[in-house]
């Protein structure tokens, strides 16, 4: 990594511990990615943001501040982002993916939380996240009641901005979404000082539109027999677009998906004929979080398609780009996100529609839904989903940890059991 | 062409010898803490039995599969005691064995793993759960069930192995007999392994394969746990050994 020290220092962070955290890095993308044989060229972008996680992109941020710019720190992808670019600012994701700020988090949480939450609350308060340190209002949302009552906690000394996301899908929870998406707009604009406009909202939908495509694009690259790319590449890439620049990351996957379309055309695929095809569905994978698909990937496994909202949740449906104030805009972009299918909402029988639609889509062998240590909401559907699934004839294996190393043999015994009764 | 089967549990580990025609011959030694140590063991005992290695093929499972250094393939524990329950029963079934660190529960047709359920990362409901609570009672393991025979059980409601070794030491504490606390801890780990079996369908025949296959008492309770017939089986400690055997015979 380029030398950030100054930067780091003038944000206030913790260097002692956050160089312990840098130490670590090179280590894990070379195990974890630079091992993989004959990745697409196209990746080096997303290496190169991957190894200077911390610096880069904080780098830019800073710059945009010292101008005058407003950032606004989210962790959800029910936050929408357009609001916050037509108004000029930056929306950036926060950390919460590693189980270095786990034991940071259990300072102010209950152990039984979720390791997300910890981790989000120890990257802030040990100050070993520069995103933290960088955003001039956290905006949450009610999606978990851990979250919920996390965000309390967290914010005691940055202003804390929650939106209250409804638990149902009735033509009322739309609404009300729209209205808090209203009141969203009020507060962006006020803390900006700059008006979100009709031409700069449509502007802005153009934007994240464009982006879901390129997602969208790169998620098709995956359901032919070829496999141009791992999945341990493309959940990177997702992590990515949390806190890339949206117009940058649009024009560097669809660079990406060039080259991949080149080899689905030319036969070059990353795994040998006949590697089973893995979708993982359930809770997030946030970035430096490749668990999983690094235990699938070296059992046996090829991971095409992800059902979480570091996968299909967070690009499939796009706004619907016919609204002319801002108002409709509003409406319309309510709607988009009122059609992502988290677990937090009553029925969800939408998202069991979903994955198997995906598994059709993505020719599927074996679901392995993943849920986070404490995810309640996730973990319950869990059993629900097993039975529709089973009843569509798609084999799952239900996998529940958190970010520690130490389930990983005990992992790796079901993964590959999984993968030869797939067999 | 002699077909081996090594089995790596987290305590015991299993050899099956299977020569071209004949019967298969089983070996079990501790693991200890060392799967690559115990590896070694094997290794020369293998050869000292079989002269030279030249002519065999061998297959590695269990935990410790992967010190296994000299193994031509390893397999999942999992597709193993599938295929080796199968050949113990001789018939489509479901299989439950308790290990030292994993419970499983596979369901098998023709041999093949079709399904199958593992408990999750906690002791409870695994051989360890009992190691633990028989070595909190002063007990081997043998002398917990011998006793359980004629206690009353205690119900031990802690579905964690550190909180179930206090309510045990709690109970103890109070003065209650070494029978009835015996007779609860292996009621608890039957209640465990049904419930994770119940989240399955079962095959019309259930067998215990792992380390207390050949115990008819905790078949028993299980049984009445299930609501079902659960059978012990004289070998089954040896089913992952004998199946790895099997399916190197197999799949050549």
């Amino acid at each position: 990594m380029a030398d950030y020290q100054k930067m780091w220092a003038d944000l206030g962070m913790n260097l002692e511990m956050h160089d312990i955290l840098c130490s670590v890095l090179p280590g894990a993308i070379g195990d974890v990615f630079l091992s993989q044989k004959n990745r697409p060229e196209k990746m080096d972008y997303f290496d190169f943001v991957l190894a200077e996680v911390h610096g880069v992109r904080p780098a830019e941020l800073v710059k945009f501040r010292e101008e005058g710019g407003k950032v606004f720190g989210t962790f959800c992808a029910y936050v929408p982002d357009e609001v916050i670019i037509a108004a000029g600012a930056i929306a950036t994701g926060l950390c919460a993916g590693s189980q270095f700020w786990v034991p940071g988090g259990e300072k102010y949480l209950p152990a039984n939380t979720c390791p997300l939450i910890k981790a989000m609350l120890g990257a802030r308060f040990d100050r070993t996240c520069p995103f933290y340190r960088l955003a001039d209002v956290y905006i949450g949302e009610t999606t978990c009641d851990g979250k919920k009552k996390a965000y309390e906690i967290l914010g005691t000394d940055v202003p804390m901005y929650v939106m209250d996301l409804p638990q149902m899908k009735r033509e009322k929870d739309v609404k009300k979404w729209a209205g808090e998406i209203r009141e969203l707009k009020d507060m962006v604009e006020k803390e900006t000082g700059n008006k979100v406009t009709a031409e700069s909202l449509k502007e802005a939908i153009k934007i994240t539109n464009a982006k879901r495509k390129a997602l969208q694009r790169l998620f098709d690259c995956r359901k032919g027999k070829n496999i141009p790319i791992s999945g341990t590449d493309v959940i990177l890439a997702l992590q990515i677009a949390y806190y890339d620049d949206p117009k940058r990351f649009t024009q560097m996957v669809n660079t990406l998906c060039d080259e991949l379309e080149k080899r689905n055309a030319e036969g070059v695929s990353v795994f040998p004929e006949g590697t089973k095809r893995i979708m993982l569905s359930g809770t997030p994978m946030v970035i430096p979080n490749w668990k999983l698909h690094n235990l699938v990937e070296t059992s046996g496994g090829a991971v095409v398609c992800e059902e979480s909202c570091t996968g299909t949740r967070y690009f499939e449906n796009l706004i619907d780009e016919s609204g002319e104030t801002v108002d409709e805009m509003i409406d319309k972009i309510a709607e988009r996100y009122m059609k992502i299918n988290c677990a937090c909402f009553t029925p969800n029988e939408g998202r069991f529609d979903d994955i198997i639609r995906l598994c059709k889509e993505h020719q599927i062998d074996g679901v392995i839904d993943q849920n986070l240590k404490f995810c309640q909401t996730y973990d319950v559907e869990g059993y629900t989903l097993e039975q529709r699934l089973k009843e569509a004839g798609i084999p799952v294996l239900g996998i529940e940890t958190d970010y520690t190393d130490s389930d990983a043999q005990q992992l790796k015994t079901r993964i590959e059991a999984f993968i030869e009764v797939l067999g | 062409m002699n077909y081996i089967g090594i089995d790596i549990g987290s305590t015991a580990s299993k050899v099956c010898i299977l020569p071209e025609d004949g019967a298969p011959e089983f070996q079990v030694m501790p693991t200890g803490w060392n799967g690559k140590i115990t590896s070694g063991i094997i290794y020369d005992s293998l050869m000292k039995r079989l002269g030279s290695l030249d002519d065999s093929r061998i297959i590695a499972t269990g935990y410790g599969r992967i010190s296994v250094a000299y193994a031509d393939k390893v397999v999942t524990e999992i597709t193993c005691h599938g295929r080796g329950g199968y050949e113990l029963i001789g018939r489509n079934c479901s299989i439950v064995d308790i290990g030292g660190q994993d419970t499983k529960f596979i369901n098998v047709v023709k041999g093949r793993a079709v399904d199958f359920l593992m408990n999750d990362k906690c002791a409870a409901g695994t051989g360890k759960f009992i190691e633990v609570m028989a070595n909190r009672l002063g007990l081997t393991i043998e002398e917990m069930f011998d006793l359980a025979k004629t206690g009353t059980v205690i119900p031990i409601s802690s579905i964690c192995t550190v909180f179930a070794e206090s309510e045990v030491i709690n109970y103890m504490g109070e003065g209650k007999t070494k029978e009835d606390l015996a007779a609860g801890v292996i009621d608890s780990v039957a209640l465990k392994v049904a419930t994770l079996m119940q989240r399955k369908d079962l095959m019309d025949t259930i067998i215990i394969t792992g380390g207390l296959s050949d115990n008819e008492y905790f078949a028993h309770i299980l049984s009445n746990k299930l609501g079902r017939a659960v059978l012990p089986t004289a070998d089954g400690r040896y089913a992952g050994a004998l199946g790895a055997a099997l399916i190197a015979r197999e799949k050549q």
